[in-house]
């Protein structure tokens, strides 16, 4: 497929065309730009975007494989972003969530793009953005977004998502606690998966206490049976309507988009700085923070200093 | 920023079970530094193309030892080209007689791997065919 049939195949919701643009982004090739310059803005813009996130194991895949389900019962072309760690070592992954996804793998509207983080730490991977806005003018709408497996920090899917749900289950310990101090604080619903397992309502309670203060809501589900995954959809996609009518929608999106255009820039230098650090053939030469300010600086030219 | 990883598609097509060996190949494949999308057991040939073309795969590793390759492999051919994806390479593997391997290579299968080939061999297979 050629770059015009990608940009064409897109707008008509090509699934092909919708899978060649990503792998475009993804590997950095030279004619993402003409894509993502040509995509529908008014779809992207209608589009919402939903983030699952949680520990590894708390059925976040299967959450979101009945998630789909459901908005496809709504008649809704349905996008899925589904995420997994790059092995630090190779550089190779496994994705499995295809597995739990493969009874809609015949419905054409149902889109599902496994990706790699690639070195990203976050949750996310670099062109997870770019995907969505992708899917979206492709006609998904909504546009799940799954993330890798997530500990304290991996927070970005806050900014990418309208609305992210953070899943948890009862067993998984003090990887709970751990969570309060991080992402509980900012996810914008609170599911606790697994319900019908002992110490989910204890869970339940725990998290409750979190949300009440957040005026969160707390929804219980049992994936593996869809039970209250209706629920849940309705309630995500309630809190994006308020989002939108409150004027928080935009806003959120704005610094989502800000913080993008960092996060790209930032990796587009990465391999000048990479390149620039390596310089002294690694020998030692001063205090790292010292010398990176210095290269910095010298990207910047005309005198301008870095002011920290 | 141009750093292409190959994406493949590990597929288990048919009936049978035992995915023992295409979970071994999956993660040999990982350990190479590839991405692998794996689809899990009990799979249609249509089903296996449609997740190749959603995922853009530059190839498809099919598995089957319940002895329906014959059947089953040239299917995921002719889904693929349906889906106007005949350019994705597809490789077999599974416990294949030789007069069988000929078979399928003639239909457009790549490669067929049998009990006997080596990780390193099946890694060099995928690489080149990824490559093209």
């Amino acid at each position: 497929m050629d770059i015009d049939q990608i940009i064409d195949g897109v707008a008509r919701r090509n699934n092909r065309a919708i899978a060649k643009g990503i792998s475009l982004v993804e590997n950095g090739d030279e004619r993402t730009d003409r894509l993502l310059t040509s995509l529908d803005q008014s779809l992207i813009d209608e589009a919402v975007v939903l983030g699952i996130t949680g520990p590894p194991g708390a059925g976040k895949s299967t959450l979101t494989d009945k998630l789909v389900k459901t908005s496809r019962k709504l008649e809704k072309r349905i996008g899925v972003v589904a995420i997994d760690p790059s092995s630090p070592l190779t550089g190779g992954a496994i994705h499995g969530d295809r597995i739990r996804m493969m009874q809609h793998a015949l419905d054409t509207d149902v889109v599902v793009r496994s990706m790699a983080t690639r070195g990203r730490l976050g949750g996310l991977c670099a062109s997870a953005g770019a995907s969505v806005r992708i899917m979206a003018a492709g006609g998904c709408n909504p546009i799940i977004i799954e993330t890798v497996g997530v500990g304290q920090s991996e927070m970005d899917i806050i900014s990418l998502a309208d609305v992210t749900a953070l899943v948890s289950a009862p067993g998984l310990g003090d990887d709970i606690q751990a969570l309060k101090a991080g992402l509980l604080e900012v996810a914008d619903i609170m599911v606790v998966n697994k319900a019908d397992k002992p110490g989910a309502e204890m869970l339940a309670m725990e998290l409750s206490e979190v949300a009440r203060e957040k005026g969160r809501e707390v929804v219980k589900t049992v994936a593996s049976e869809g039970t209250g995954v209706e629920e849940l959809l309705q309630t995500m996609l309630s809190i994006f309507e308020q989002q939108k009518a409150s004027g928080e929608s935009r806003r959120r999106r704005r610094e989502a988009r800000e913080r993008e255009v960092v996060d790209w820039a930032l990796e587009m230098l990465r391999p000048v700085l990479r390149e620039r650090g390596a310089e002294d053939g690694g020998e030692y030469s001063g205090d790292p923070r010292v010398r990176a300010k210095a290269i910095v600086e010298g990207i910047l030219g005309d005198g301008e200093s870095v002011n920290q | 920023m141009a750093d292409k990883k190959y994406r493949v598609l590990i597929a288990k097509p048919g009936l049978d079970g035992h995915d023992r060996g295409a979970k071994c190949i999956a993660r040999a494949l990982r350990d190479a530094g590839f991405e692998v999308v794996y689809t899990g057991i009990r799979r249609s040939p249509e089903e296996i193309a449609v997740a190749a073309v959603q995922e853009d795969v530059d190839a498809v590793g099919l598995s089957s030892l319940s002895g329906a390759h014959l059947q089953l492999f040239p299917k995921v051919l002719e889904s693929l080209k349906k889906h106007d994806a005949a350019d994705i390479p597809v490789i077999g593997g599974g416990i294949v007689p030789d007069e069988d391997i000929a078979i399928l290579k003639e239909q457009g299968i790549q490669a067929v791997f049998t009990p006997g080939t080596s990780l390193a061999d099946i890694i060099t297979t995928f690489q080149s065919v990824c490559h093209k």
